[in-house]
């Protein structure tokens, strides 16, 4: 069977314990997380998780399923991603030996679009957003110079068009 | 609007869920509800560890249909607690567990009987809830109550800071609150019935299995109904056993591991299977792959996600039971009617095979002639509890259960030291009818100490122990596949049952012949302390038919050999 990353995106009660409460289901049911990112949308003490499952198609509809059943889980939607924005943000602290992997490194952000944010003698920080892919590529191509640290927040996604997934 | 502490809060709100009985165990973070219980005309039963308190609730909840509610303390009455919920949580039982809480400003500290009860049980409760303040009180126990009730029940945990239970404010009890995550669906889609009609109507194999949703939709007559309508025979799971008469022409027994031949020949051969309230659980099943290839299935499960979890079906219909069964009738009614086909035929051909299980009686008493000997002891509505193991498949092979909610049993979990407690708790929900609990001798010691509970409290139940000094059904198998070597199986015959039960204050009798039973029950039946009935069975007694673990639903075994 097709394995694959599939984007569920839910709406949640916005207390203590509901991450817990998902992640738990994931856990004890065997099924596994990629990604997972939380916030608020800004209303009525509700939140959204954006979770990424690895799977095929029968385990992702059990995991919407499963989440479903949870009472502090208002909404399920599984994402279709021909139809959704996806993105992920990351950090990457680059070594920089010299002045021109310095410029280098600054060319190539440009060219991702990605915004060098801290610079310090020896290493700059570059922030970069988009869907996974883009972020791989930037990460792979600077690779060479020697990455310091990454950090990643993992992928947050919507659907297009006007219609809106509410509670 | 009224001014209350938190505990009288929690009391009322009971009170309003017409709560009239609390089973638990008090101590250091429960004193003030305690007090409160103390001048109220809620029933407190004194139950002697938690894990009965909650067994207790649960085989009320499971007798009644109306939920359960114990109570313990925080820590290691909480932490007790655990196998009780859980095993309410496996059969779908409607219990609402409370636990008294350390106070809010140490939460997290690791303070004295502190223990994350939350995160414990979260894996083995439909929902929880920890009350935050005291105002928040009567909506949160009226949510805990709804839920616990509704939808697939199931066990809710409410966890109660002591420091809450004293706070006082102006309560509102309301009257409906709004859940918005929460609206369990009981109608069925229009299109799936229809379509089911169509998949019975043109069934040549039609075949029901009826598991434990059946009865906890009172759905019984429905479904015979629909049985009757196009001849179809009906298996049952574990769960399922009670929802129709054990006489009715159609019922084929129970499916699966301990199946009987017919059920789990009928199963195989059907090519339309209408499976009601049941989660296909690997002891109905048995080997997947094995498991009806040919037939196509309609699943019918008020649980979405019981749907396809196990088992691939070809029309799922997510509804109340009932309900969905009652509007395929109405479909099939509209239609012409079934005639008696050769598959009609070929389920009356399936004899009876109890006859054919032989048994040596040297000395001992035969399990399977004491279950039938039982029922003819018993009235109809006679409530029956079991423990895990071999004395539990005896009484759901060979107990013949005529009504809905008179066979408790923990069937997802398999908690041994189970059968008791539920009689406490079904005795409590249906004085009026006799309860006996068919134990295992090791299981009925794992719970005994509410022997005490039974005594001081009133609640007379009867407790058959199948006393065969073995974990019997550890035993059978290590007899069929580990060589009859018994590592840890054999029980030595501790402890004498009879004066276990005096020392309690309760009778103890052995059943020397089982020519006694009938006297023997009279009286039990009658008196007004719990009688504990020690039946000497065979060391060797063994359950069948049975397929062994891994096997297909075909392979049944008979015996040793
Ligand atoms: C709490 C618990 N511990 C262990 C088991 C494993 N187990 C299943 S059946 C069984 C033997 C039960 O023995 P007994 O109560 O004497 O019943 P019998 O099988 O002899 O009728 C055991 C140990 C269990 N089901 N539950």
């Amino acid at each position: 069977m097709m394995t694959d990353n599939h984007i569920i995106s839910i709406i949640v009660e916005h207390k203590p314990g509901v991450l817990y409460e998902v992640s738990n289901m994931f856990r004890r049911r065997n099924f596994n997380i990629e990604s997972i990112t939380v916030g608020s949308i800004g209303k009525e003490g509700l939140a959204r998780m954006t979770i990424t499952v690895r799977g095929d198609e029968d385990t992702v509809e059990q995991v919407t399923k499963q989440l479903h059943k949870l009472v502090d889980v208002v909404k399920v939607a599984k994402l279709d991603p021909e139809r959704s924005v996806v993105r992920e943000m990351a950090l990457v602290k680059v070594h920089v030996a010299n002045s021109n992997v310095r410029s280098d490194v600054i060319q190539y952000a440009n060219i991702f679009r990605g915004n060098v944010i801290d610079v310090s003698p020896d290493s700059l920080m570059i922030e970069i957003t988009g869907d996974s892919e883009k972020i791989n590529a930037f990460i792979q191509l600077i690779q060479a110079f020697g990455i310091k640290e990454i950090a990643r927040t993992g992928i947050t996604a919507l659907q297009r068009g006007g219609k809106a997934f509410r509670a | 609007m009224v001014k209350l502490t938190g505990a009288q809060a929690i009391v009322e709100a009971l009170k309003k869920e017409k709560t009239k009985y609390v089973f638990g165990i008090p101590g250091g973070s429960t004193l003030p509800i305690y007090d409160v219980f103390y001048d109220s005309d809620i029933r407190i039963i004194l139950a002697r560890h938690e894990q009965c308190a909650a067994h207790m609730a649960d085989g009320f909840a499971r007798a009644s249909g109306v939920p359960g509610v114990c109570m313990a303390t925080s820590g290691p009455g909480a932490t007790n607690f655990v196998t009780g919920i859980a095993t309410a949580y496996m059969d779908s039982s409607p219990v609402v567990a409370f636990t008294g809480q350390v106070s809010r400003k140490v939460i997290g500290k690791d303070a004295f009987q502190e223990a994350d009860v939350i995160g414990i049980t979260t894996p083995i409760t439909k929902h929880h809830f920890q009350l935050k303040n005291a105002l928040e009180i009567p909506k949160t126990i009226w949510m805990a109550f709804k839920i616990a009730s509704t939808g697939r029940p199931g066990p809710v945990l409410v966890d109660m800071p002591k420091d809450v239970q004293l706070e006082s404010g102006d309560m509102e009890f309301p009257e409906k609150v709004e859940i918005r995550g929460y609206s369990p669906n009981y109608d069925p889609h229009p299109v799936q019935v229809k379509r089911a009609v169509k998949l019975l109507m043109n069934a040549e194999r039609p075949l029901i299995i009826a598991g434990g949703g059946v009865i906890i939709s009172g759905a019984s007559a429905e479904l015979i109904k629909l049985a009757e309508l196009l001849l179809a025979p009906i298996a049952i799971t574990l769960m399922g056993k009670g929802c129709m008469p054990e006489d009715h022409p159609l019922f084929l027994g129970m499916t699966g591991m301990h199946g009987t031949p017919d059920s789990n020949k009928l199963v195989n051969e059907a090519d339309v299977i209408l499976a009601v309230g049941t989660r296909f659980s690997d002891r109905t099943t048995c080997k997947l792959e094995c498991f009806c290839p040919e037939a196509e299935i309609i699943h019918v499960d008020i649980d979405a996600a019981e749907v396809g979890k196990n088992v691939k079906v070809s029309l799922p219909i997510i509804a109340d039971a009932k309900i969905a069964l009652q509007q395929m009738y109405n479909g099939l009614l509209k239609k012409s009617k079934k005639k008696k086909s050769p598959w009609f035929k070929r389920t009356k051909e399936l004899t009876e095979y109890i006859e054919s299980q032989k048994y040596n009686d040297d000395g001992y008493i035969n399990p399977i002639k004491l279950m039938s000997q039982l029922r003819k002891t018993l009235s109809l509505n006679a409530i029956i509890t079991t423990d895990v193991g071999l004395n539990q498949m005896l009484a759901a092979l060979y107990f013949k259960v005529l009504k809905p909610r008179t066979f408790i049993s923990s069937g997802g979990l398999g908690t041994m030291g189970f059968g008791f407690p539920a009689a406490i708790g079904a005795k409590v929900a249906r004085p009026d009818v006799p309860v006996i609990a068919i134990a295992g001798d090791g299981s009925f010691l794992m719970t005994a100490q509410d022997l005490a509970c039974s005594t001081t409290e009133n609640i007379p139940v009867i407790v058959l122990v199948l006393d065969n000094k073995m974990l019997g059904m550890v035993a059978q198998w290590q007899r069929l596949f580990y060589n009859r070597r018994y590592s840890s199986t054999e029980l030595k015959g501790v402890p004498d049952f009879v004066k276990l039960s005096e020392a309690f204050g309760a009778e103890g009798v052995r059943l020397e012949s089982i020519k006694d039973l009938p006297i023997i029950m009279k009286r039990a039946v009658k008196s007004d302390v719990t009688t504990v009935i020690d039946v000497p069975v065979s060391p060797e007694a063994n359950v069948f038919p049975m397929v062994p673990a891994g096997a297909g639903l075909n392979d049944i075994m008979w015996g040793e050999g």
